[in-house]
Order: structure tokens, then sequence, then C-alpha cells
């Protein structure tokens, strides 16, 4: 239906074809789909990694693996998970593809920078799979706490060094991002006329350049340490290693939000398109998004209550943890009033999107109560934490880039997915993390520490349920990729505007050409009017 | 591309750069302040050891560095090619001094005995290991910093002589000079931290 070439078929530079026509690319969406592919890799690695721990627990004692595997196993799950799949994911597949096209560019503002992160991001996966060989896995947990980390015999150097240049590549997208937010908005787009997506990206993008570097000094350190051993953690020389888990967790807690934002921010695009009806509060939810990147970097310490702080940072801590609820709740509330009265297609996306809003409702929630002093000291380094973090970062950002990948899979490959296989996933997702998860709050509760190769019988029956949900949902997500990869081949052609969106994106051809615009895109006055897609509907 | 000559969006992704490089000695500096806040005699008594001349060499070296920098832009914006690439040269020169005065002044350290995880550390106050434990992490990082603006100074000059850096289009010089600038205002901090606590 389009005359021009889709940018499969354009590539930038011209006259390099084949493989090294992706390698050198400095054409956003092409880096995009290089990430999604990547990254895809690694997800899958971590969840059947994941998968090999929920089995280890499901019976008593030894079942696959001994005591040191296990810390192998669990820490490398969560290096993987953390530094390779959720911060990255969203921002740098969805961000790179849509982002510039969302705001009318025709790519982002430092092209060949952007083809630099993917590097980065590359040879970051590289150190941490070559810590797989030699002395052997890390065994720190994805948190490299001293003094274990310096002492351990085992890679913790490669691992560090990986999350080390994963953390750059990540700051260069961000740089690159808010450049490109600043500067390449089409004629007229003002602030308030950004796309949510978009804008959950440019808060991103700030906490991502104010906490980053913090964590980099923090793994050169712990490098340091083992290389030189200064002694700067070490208490026998001097040193504090509390202070290693402020300055980790000044890092690594806003990083929570690196993940989770945009994931908020696919939401707050899916929900109104499949409700037919404008977003309710578009600016509340962008100052919530700013406020959360603010609020968000100042709850570091709660991470530590039983790590030995004074009684008035715990209270303070606690006090701004409990402040950073509030702009997410505004998030939910706008979500769920956006649906009240709208027009509901209960597409694919939205399924995802609506078990998004409640998983990470229980998520947050649950939050408030580690966030209490009290209540945190009883459930600290239990199963309840695990739990909670994974409803926020698996059942929050985790499904919200599911609900991205169905959302602009035909805007990516211009093919629609099978849509009944798409449902049946989405049903063994959900349905397997409310088996895998739900019973570690109960664990947790009943006192079961995290981390642990082995429980007491009273725990058994719980973990074993949890690992029966862990292979539902495995076989849920290993089936949505596949009804994916499928669609390539088999999926219906999709047209240009599948869902009836108003966002630049689907003003424009699937999959879009190479310069993405054949004429300057005029941006709506306001991003979510869906006046002109419902009165095409009614057309029809 | 459109955004090629836009050098506005270039200085903005610059300027953020050099945020995240803030940030990263700022992680740095907070350690320095909980422990100079435990350890105050320590590094007090580990500051007179650090021979204050080379510090203040060093920083005037800096300076006139700095100095140079600014004054090549504003040479390059007066279509000057040859006082741009003189200046461009002797910053780079001034770096290289610093650097090898830094090496004397660490090569001097190690000789005495004072170096991470040596017996004199490791056996003394746990305070003053800390206080040059931080030295060596510190000043070494900044040295790794004073490289990479070096390259980046060279590069520089090169794209001058090569008439690829003009009066037109100087924003990799400006850049490359906004980072230099950064470099010597980290050596600000760091100069009387260590070398002239009390």
């Amino acid at each position: 239906m389009e005359q021009t070439k889709s940018f499969f078929e354009t590539p930038a530079p011209p006259n390099f074809k084949g493989v090294l026509s992706w390698l050198i690319t400095t054409d956003h969406k092409r880096i995009g789909l290089l990430y999604l592919y990547t990254i895809t890799f690694w997800f899958i690695l971590a969840v059947l990694l994941g998968l090999l721990i929920r089995t280890e627990l499901m019976f008593i004692g030894p079942t696959l693996v001994e005591a040191d595997g296990y810390n192998a196993l669990f820490t490398l799950h969560g290096v993987i998970m953390i530094f390779l799949f959720i911060i990255p994911a969203i921002p740098a597949i969805f961000g790179n593809f849509i982002l510039p096209i969302q705001i009318g560019a025709k790519d982002v503002f430092f092209p060949r920078l952007n083809l630099l992160s993917w590097y980065l991001y590359i040879i970051g996966g590289i150190f941490a799979l070559v810590s797989l060989f030699g002395d052997g896995l890390a065994d720190t947990g994805w948190t490299f706490y001293v003094p274990f980390s310096v002492g351990t015999q085992t890679n913790v150097s490669y691992a560090a060094t990986a999350a080390f240049i994963l953390g750059f590549s990540s700051m260069l997208t961000a740089i690159n991002f808010i450049t490109t937010i600043h500067r390449l908005r089409t004629g007229n787009m003002k602030w308030l006329q950004i796309p949510l997506f978009t804008w959950s990206l440019y808060a991103t993008g700030w906490v991502q350049l104010l906490a980053t570097p913090i964590i980099s000094i923090t793994l050169v350190l712990v490098v340091l340490e083992r290389v030189l051993q200064t002694g700067m953690f070490d208490p026998s020389k001097g040193g504090d290693p509390i202070l290693y888990q402020h300055l980790f967790w000044m890092y690594s807690h806003p990083a929570v939000y690196i993940m989770i934002l945009p994931g908020m921010g696919v939401i707050s695009e899916i929900i109104p398109v499949f409700s037919k009806k404008s977003i309710f509060g578009y600016k509340a939810i962008v100052f919530s998004s700013l406020a959360i990147a603010v609020a968000g970097s100042l709850v570091w310490a709660h991470h530590m209550y039983t790590s030995g702080m004074s009684d008035t940072a715990v209270f303070v801590f606690s006090l701004l943890t409990f402040v950073v609820a509030i702009p997410s709740a505004v998030k939910v509330f706008s979500w769920v009033s956006t649906m009240y009265k709208g027009s509901i297609w209960l597409g694919p996306p939205l399924v995802y999107a609506m078990c998004f809003v409640y998983l990470f409702s229980v998520g947050g929630l649950t939050g408030l109560v580690l966030a209490s002093a009290g209540t945190n000291i009883h459930v600290h380094d239990t199963y309840f934490v695990v739990a909670h973090f994974h409803y926020v970062m698996f059942g929050g950002t985790g499904f919200a880039f599911f609900a991205g990948l169905h959302y602009w899979w035909p805007k990516f490959f211009g093919r629609m997915y099978n849509m009944k296989s798409a449902y049946i996933s989405a049903g063994m997702i959900t349905g397997g993390f409310l088996f895998h998860f739900t019973p570690m709050f109960v664990l947790g509760m009943q006192g079961m520490p995290r981390r642990y190769y082995d429980y007491l019988p009273q725990f058994e029956q719980g973990n074993f349920l949890a690992g029966f949900g862990a292979y539902v949902m495995v076989a849920g997500i290993l089936l949505m990729f596949y009804n994916l990869l499928r669609s390539l081949k088999k999926g219906e052609v999709a047209t240009s505007d599948p869902w009836g969106g108003v966002t630049l994106e689907w003003s424009i051809s699937s999959p879009p050409s190479l310069h993405n615009f054949e004429t300057e895109p005029q941006p709506p006055e306001y991003p979510y009017d869906f006046a002109r897609v419902i009165g095409r509907l009614r057309g029809k | 591309m459109e955004n090629q000559n836009d050098a506005t969006g270039k200085r903005i992704g610059m300027w953020l750069f050099l945020y995240t490089e803030i940030m990263l000695f700022g992680g740095l500096f907070v350690l320095y302040a909980v422990y100079f806040n435990s350890y105050k005699d320590d590094f007090i008594a580990g500051g007179k050891d650090l021979d204050t001349l080379f510090g203040i060499i060093n920083t005037v070296i800096l300076l006139i560095s700095s100095f140079a920098v600014a004054a090549s832009i504003t040479a390059i914006r007066r279509k000057s090619k040859k006082l741009s690439l003189v200046f461009v040269i002797s910053a780079v020169i001034c770096g290289l001094v610093f650097l090898v005065n830094k090496y004397f002044e660490w090569g001097h350290k190690i000789e005495v005995g004072i170096y991470p995880n040596s017996d004199l550390l490791i056996d003394g106050e746990p305070g003053r290991n800390i206080f040059f434990g931080l030295y060596y992490t510190v000043t070494g990082l900044h040295g790794l910093h004073i490289v990479i603006g070096l390259t980046l100074l060279v590069i520089s000059a090169f794209f001058i002589s090569g008439n690829r850096i003009t009066h037109q289009n100087d924003t990799l010089l400006e850049n490359s000079g906004l980072y230099w600038h950064l470099v010597d205002l980290i050596w600000i901090f760091i100069f009387p931290l260590f070398y002239l606590i009390l």
C-alpha cells in the first residue's frame, strides 16, 4: 500500500548489505531492533536460570545443584536481569525505535553515539559471559556487598566490570535521548504536546545521569579493593562497609525508577488508545514522572534499616519512601480513570497493561509494608522482599515490556501476530506469575530468608507451589515469543494504524521508511485527542 | 542529517556528560567527607606528608593550560588557525608536565613505602591508610581523566591543522575545552582537600 521502501530495505549508511548493514548502522530503528534481539537473548537466558533456581527449591535438600552452584545461579540471574534486561529493555528497544518518531524526528541526536552504546552493551554482555569461566561465577548476589565481594575467590571483578560498562552504555543512551527531546522536536511541538512515553524516557534519562556514575565509581572501588587492597571498605584497615551500601543504593534505588518509569510510559500510551478516550490527567502523569525522578533519588537508605543506621536516618528515609508512593498512585488512578466510560477494546496490549496495573499496585502496596521501619525489621531479607520486587520489576516492568512488544510489534515489522495465542500466553504468564510469587509473600511472613539454598520442612509447600507457577509462567513466555516470531512469516500484514492510535508513530507506514516521515509531520494540538480516530471508526 | 550543524545540541550533550563526570567524582568526595569526619587527625597528618610545593606547581600548570585552551577557542573564532594551534599544543604540553610531576610525586611516596596495602600503611593508623587510599584513588582517577582530556586535545589539534575545525565549526574544540576545564576544576577541589588540610 505504501510506495516508499521500509527501513528494512534501505540501509543507513547506504552501500552496505547484509549483516554489515546492521552492524554499522546509524538508523535508530535498526539499532532498536539490534537491542531487541540481544536483550531478548539475555532475557530468555536469565528466565531459564531463574527456572533452575525455582526447580532447585521445589524440593527440600539438594535437587539439581550444590550450594555454591546455587549462589552463582541467583547472582547470574540477578546481574543479567538487572543490568542486561530490565534497565536497557524498554528505553533501548522501544525508546530507540519510537521516541524519535513520537516527536517527529528523523533520528536521535547522536546516531553514532547510539551505535556505540549498543556495542558497549555487547561488550558488557561479553564480560558477563567471561565471568562464567576461570575462577568460577561471582557468588555475591547482584549487590556485590562488601566485605564478601572483596574476599571471595570468584570472578567478581569481571561481573563488576560488566556492570560498569553496561552502566556507561545506558548513560550514553540517556544523554542521547535528553538531547534529542530538547533539540529535535518537530516544528511547533511544545513540551506539553510530547507523548507520555517520551516524557517518561525524559524523566528516566535524568535519573540515569544522576545515579549511574555513582555505581560506576562504586564498582571501580570494589575492583580496586580486590586488585590493590586499598582497604576503603575493609574495617580492619579503617574502611567502613556500610558506606559501600550507601554508595551502592544511591545508584541502585534510583535505578529501580530507571526500570519502572519507561514501563509506566508504555502503559500510559496503551490505555488511552484501547479505551479510545483521552488520557486522564496528562499533566499529572507528566509531573508525577518528574516527581518520581526527584523523590526516588532520595530514598536509597530504606534498603539498610537493619544495617546499623541512626534512628533519625531510618525515620527520614522511611518518610521519604512513603512520599514516593504518592506520584506512583497518581499514575495508577489516572490509568484507571482513563478506562472509566471509555470504549474499551480488550486487545492483547491492553490485557498486559491491565495486568501491569494490578500487579504493580500489589507490588507498590507491599513496598509500603517494607518502607515502614517497624514491619521492615520483621520481613527484612526474607522472601517477602523477593516477592515485592518481583511484583514491581517483573509484574511491572516485565509486563510493560510484553505490553509494549504487542503494542508496537506491527509497527516494527508490519506483521500482526496471532491474537488467540497472544491471549493464551498472556493468561499463562499472569496465572503462572501469581502462583509463582504470591506464595513468596506468605513464606516471607513466615520467616523464610532470601538467598538460602535450603529451607525448613514447613516451607516446602509454598516453595513447591512457587516452582509450579514458575513452569507455567515460563511456558507462557516461550509461547509468547514463539507467537511473535511466527507472525514474521505467517502473520497478516498489519496496517499503518492497527489499534487506532493518535501519536505520530501511527501516522506513518508499518514498518516505517528510512527517514520516518515523508513530509514534515504536524503534531496534534493535544497528543491524546481521539476525535479523528473515532470519526474514522464511525465512518466504517 | 539536519542536526550536523546544531552546535547548541552538541554542547547540551557535552554538558550532560560533564554532569555525569561530576557525579563520578562526587561519589569519591562523599567518601572523603565521611572519612574526614571519622579520622580528622590522621587526615591532617597525612596532608602534611604530601609535598605542597608539587601540588601548587601542578595547580598553576593546570590553570595555565585551561587558559591556553580558552585562548585557542577565541583564536579559532578570530580565524587565526596558527595561534589556535599554538595554544592547544601548549595546553597539551602543560598536561604532560602535570603527569610527569605526578609520576615523580607518586614515585617518591612509593619509595618511602606509602602505597596501597604497604606494610607501613597496614601496620599504621587506620585513618592514615584510608587517607592515602583515597589519595591514590582520587588522584589516579583524575590522572586518567587528564590522559583522556589530552587525547581529546591532540585530536582537536590534528583537526585544526587539517581544517576540520574552523571558525564556523569549532564545536569539537569547544567540547574538548569544556572537558579540559572540568578536569582542571576537579583538581581545584582535590588540591585543597589533600594538600592544604590545615
